[in-house]
């Protein structure tokens, strides 16, 4: 028993940082309509920008703003010049467009900072947490960050003109352009928002994994996951969705007997899949109708 | 006519005497495909791109010591040329470069090509042409197999020889201890494992959990959560650098103080110690044959002193603190030594050869009485390690240099 | 986050390619044809022995473009595929001594049963889901490959070396040579065979599926079997293409086949064309030359160069191939004129 809560506690911990790509994963998604391959490299280059302000001696808090700016400017620098001149392109050439940044991105930063691992400091301390050595201080910093943020999201998707707007500019963009949203611009914004949010995404999982050119590789094909498994159009279902996927993973990496432990991201894919099978636009994504 | 002769003697006499000054060596030049009076073309081939891209720096530190050796004259005075391409970690694509070094590029040798899925895609390959596997980067022990791949040599000590030596070591403290194993589920892992189960021998049942992970993986705290449960006193740790630090991190913050032992494949100070926290590393164990460039018992050794004038030269912008790059210079130099034995006798035979035919080499990098000797039976260069203790802000070497023969 | 449902209505993913334009002219294809014949007699055994990878890798992406071109199914998968046709190969010839021909129906006919069953959970998916669950599929194939249990056929980690066939009837050349004047007859009978099948009922199927499936299914298509039928048959043909390229390689290992192979294949569609068949060996060709010609530029930066390169192809010509074929067919249309 005490082991199961503890891998139910470890898998929280990991959770977070699924949840935290995810939301990521979903606030693009909102934005284009299809997932983004490149945006793991895009977040750890942001983690190490700010970690590179900090080698220069700026103090964390600036560094974290000056790092949000830049990645929210570069999320949008990189949709203008790359991005907008595919929109006419198809879809696959899209995907095509993102495996290329992926490729350079993870080159530029490899060549730019090294590959050995990077030490990132937490400004939550890694303490036990409430005394439970298995949730640091920084870890439930992290889930207290998410859930901020899937607030700060909501309250903006909710109520904001702008929100609004990016909103009518995913879902309906011949209607949005009739009553004069400019779709294209709209497009860009949620390229900078999901850049700036997976800067935060990084600069929070970096202390726990350690920061280096490939750190975002597994952590990326967990956030789809997650995100896909609550659903690709809530944000909130994302983030339950990183929680479920960090504890599942956990228990049948503990508990399923023989291959359980090797195989335990093959498991909670295959259960994805199930629940996708069940319920195609995940746990709590709206189902899309289609028109003929 | 007669000049001609005199010419001739005068030459047979210099033969000669250059035959008994320099034993190893034919004053009669042989070549092989790669190599001429001025030039002796080396392949290489490692993962500059892809997820083992941080051993890259092994390809650019050996091709900035091959620049040292050329701007010195060359070996003797043949310039290297060093042909490096990247095989992204992917057999496949190892074939296809390795066979491209051999059959457009024509390479005399391939050299410290890495990783052991790589090195088995090529072996066949490059033994059926006759072609020399020179010092291969990987620890697997198979490479020491004169018998059936006379063309294959290893160089560092293999996995199984670093396992066994562990092993001895903790029957000897620890004779009923409780060990648990965590290891990186490929090549590496599992060689390491059966060497460790192999050194335990009738007592393998003192291991009673071994968990594998993947590098895919983006932490391991499950694993760790898992194997403090079975409430074992020893943790033998076999990750790569990423997964070692996260282990050291997270055992530190969940209180579990096992005795530590860590493979030698991370226990680079700079780039796995210092990220997890010194203070989280006090005590842990591991084994060592080459120096760490942190480390500042060796400020004043002259080897490392000439390995630091050679990154300050060629390749300024190297981390000193990446143990890659000591490998890198060491391997080079073993290659160097051996092109040097071979005078003007460059056929691929004569190269193997000699590479069988290191007696008590040290390279500049190697620590002090590890020694590095091949002979006709004995493919495995580096064979001796020496047990260390981390203290401090660096490793304490202690007890003596050990050899872990495998049983080859 | 509205409660009213959201509609899609936005144009479908794979655009509609007329049929005729799935195939190169008679003219063209013999000229093709006759390079890829003469060509390997006057080069080295390493350059005979990348053309061989060429077609194997052209045969696994006109797999995907039956699959993504013709039915409108995305994959991410096909490495798993690959990897399932590849250790059938290995392990039939090295375990149990099956000649090497033989072993290829045996892998084809395997990696179609694998496809047309994963096809069956892929129906209730589409476009990202399916993507994510095939993604899936090609995450999971190495781990499954190293499992201990079936370490004993698949040699685990440590992967399964794999003897070239030589010549047979003691015809004088080279193993490189036979490998790929065989490698050549199994790709041009599979492209022919392919190019078939999409011109026949089935093809036709699959198409209407492609371009919208509720108008098909409308139509009186079996929507369910087709799309698993086409699964299976690109699985199938993708696992000959494996079989072929554990023989060509000599080696299998679980590190071959990740899912950078399947991005890689992935690339050589959309660079060749998705739906043109004869494409595929221009993306065979991408996929193959463009990693080296982008180490050859830098090697610290290879991956940037790739990158950079990729984009400028898809800007120049976001339809791949096929379009700069389209381009060349009006302009020589103009010249007769």
């Amino acid at each position: 028993m005490e082991l199961f809560i503890n891998q139910v506690l470890a898998g929280i911990a990991t959770g977070a940082i699924y949840a935290c790509m995810a939301l990521a994963v979903v606030m693009i998604y909102q934005a284009i309509d299809h997932l983004n391959f490149a945006q793991g490299e895009m977040a750890m280059f942001s983690t190490f920008i700010a970690w590179q302000l900090m080698q220069w001696g700026v103090p964390y808090w600036w560094a974290f703003l000056l790092t949000l700016a830049f990645s929210f400017a570069g999320g949008i620098a990189i949709e203008r010049m790359l991005f907008k001149p595919l929109a006419k392109a198809p879809v696959l050439t899209n995907v095509a467009g993102f495996i290329a940044l992926f490729a350079i991105v993870n080159s530029v930063a490899g060549l730019t900072w090294d590959f050995t691992i990077k030490q990132f400091p937490t400004p939550f301390g890694s303490s036990p947490f409430l005394g439970s050595q298995l949730i640091s201080t920084h870890q439930a910093g992290m889930i207290g960050v998410t859930v901020g943020l899937l607030i700060l999201l909501y309250l903006f998707f909710q109520f904001t003109r702008i929100g609004l707007a990016m909103r009518a500019a995913a879902s309906l963009p011949e209607s949005a352009r009739l009553v004069g949203i400019n779709t294209s611009w709209m497009i860009a914004l949620g390229w900078g928002m999901a850049s700036a949010i997976g800067a935060i995404a990084g600069i929070l999982i970096a202390p726990v994994v350690f920061l280096e050119p490939n750190m975002m590789g597994g952590v990326l094909i967990y956030g789809f996951a997650a995100a896909v498994l609550g659903g690709l159009t809530s944000p909130l279902g994302a983030v339950i969705g990183g929680f479920l996927v960090g504890v599942f993973e956990n228990l049948a990496g503990t508990y399923i007997p023989g291959v359980g432990n090797e195989l335990k991201l093959p498991i909670a894919l295959a259960l994805i899949i199930t629940v996708l099978v069940l319920k195609p636009a995940g746990l709590f994504g709206r189902p899309i109708v289609k028109r003929v | 006519m007669r000049s001609a002769t005199i010419r001739s003697a005068a030459f047979w006499t210099a033969l000669v005497t250059f035959a008994v000054t320099n034993g190893s060596a034919l004053a009669q030049k042989k070549y092989d495909t790669g190599a001429t009076d001025t030039e002796i073309r080396i392949g290489h081939i490692v993962p500059y791109s892809g997820p083992a891209s941080a051993y890259g720096v092994i390809g650019k530190t050996e091709e900035a010591y091959f620049k040292m050796v050329n701007e010195n004259g060359g070996i003797n005075g043949r310039k290297i040329k060093f042909v490096s391409y990247d095989d992204a970690y992917s057999p496949p694509k190892a074939v296809e470069q390795v066979r491209k070094l051999v059959e457009s590029d024509e390479v005399l040798v391939v050299f410290n090509p890495l990783g052991t899925p790589s090195n088995s895609a090529i072996q066949k390959y490059l033994n059926s042409k006759k072609v020399p596997q020179l010092f291969v980067a990987t620890g697997a022990t198979k490479w020491n197999d004169p018998k059936h791949f006379p063309w294959t040599i290893g160089w560092q000590p293999s996995y199984q020889s670093e396992a066994l030596i562990y092993a001895k070591y903790v029957m000897k403290e620890k004779p009923d201890a409780k060990i648990v194993v965590l290891y990186q589920n490929d090549d590496f892992g599992k060689d390491y494992v059966k060497g460790l189960k192999d050194g335990f021998g009738a007592k393998a049942s003192m291991i009673v959990a071994e968990e594998s992970y993947e590098i895919s993986e983006p932490t391991i705290d499950s694993h760790i959560v898992k194997l403090k449960a079975t409430g074992a006193d020893v943790f033998i740790s076999i990750t790569t650098p990423k997964f070692a630090a996260q282990a050291i991190k997270k055992l530190a913050e969940i209180d579990w103080k096992p005795m530590h032992i860590l493979s030698n494949v991370s226990i680079s100070v700079g780039s796995v110690i210092k990220p997890a926290g010194f203070e989280n590393a006090q005590g842990i164990l591991s084994a060592a044959y080459a120096k760490d460039a942190a480390d500042p018992q060796w400020q004043d050794d002259p080897g490392m002193k000439k390995f630091l004038a050679l990154l300050d030269k060629y390749y300024p912008e190297a981390d000193r603190l990446n143990s890659s790059v000591v490998y890198g210079y060491g391997a080079a130099q073993t290659l160097a030594k051996i092109l040097e034995m071979c005078g003007d006798d460059l056929t691929r035979a004569n190269i193997m050869k000699q590479a069988a035919n290191l007696k008590d080499f040290t390279p500049d990098t190697l620590l002090p009485g590890v020694k590095i000797n091949t002979s006709a039976t004995d493919f495995a260069p580096i064979e001796q390690l020496q047990m260390m203790r981390f203290k401090g802000e660096k490793w304490d070497l202690f007890g003596d240099v050990i050899s872990g023969d495998a049983g080859h | 986050m509205s409660s009213v449902d959201e509609v899609a209505n936005e144009a479908p993913a794979v655009e509609a390619v007329p049929k005729r334009a799935m195939t190169l002219g008679y003219g063209t294809s013999l000229v093709v044809l006759a390079l890829l014949i003469i060509g390997p007699m006057f080069v080295k055994n390493f350059i005979v022995f990348q053309m061989t990878m060429l077609l194997i890798y052209a045969l696994a992406v006109l797999a995907l473009n039956i699959l993504t071109g013709g039915s409108g199914q995305f994959s991410l998968g096909q490495s798993a595929f690959y990897a399932v046709g590849a250790y059938t190969s290995a392990i039939l010839m090295e375990h149990m001594g099956v000649n090497y021909a033989l072993t290829l129906p045996i892998a084809g006919i395997i990696c179609f049963g694998f496809g047309f069953l994963f096809g069956q959970p892929a129906l209730r998916l589409s476009g990202i889901y399916l993507a994510l669950a095939t993604f899936a599929l090609a995450v999971a194939m190495p781990q499954l490959l190293k499992l201990g249990f079936f370490e004993h056929w698949t040699g685990g980690v440590q992967g399964l070396v794999v003897t070239k066939p030589d010549a047979p009837f003691g015809l004088p050349i080279s193993q490189d040579r036979w490998l790929y004047y065989f490698t050549l007859v199994v790709s041009i009978g599979i492209y022919i065979a392919s190019v078939n099948l999409l011109k026949s009922r089935s093809g036709r199927a699959f198409m209407a599926i492609r371009d919208n499936e509720i108008a098909a299914s409308a139509m009186g298509v079996d929507v369910a079997l087709y799309k698993t039928l086409a699964f299976g048959v690109s699985a199938g043909i993708t696992g000959v293409a494996g079989g072929l390229g554990a023989i060509a390689v000599q080696f299998v290992a679980p590190d071959g086949y990740t899912i950078t192979l399947a991005i890689s294949l992935f690339l050589g569609m959309v660079v060749g064309g998705v739906g043109w068949l004869p494409g595929s060996i221009v993306g065979s060709a991408f996929i193959i030359f463009v990693p080296n010609i982008a180490e050859h530029i830098s090697k610290g930066l290879s991956g940037a160069v790739f990158g950079v390169l990729l984009f400028l192809v898809i800007f120049l010509v976001p339809h791949g191939a096929r379009q700069v074929a389209i381009v060349a067919q009006q302009l020589i249309g103009k010249l007769k004129k």
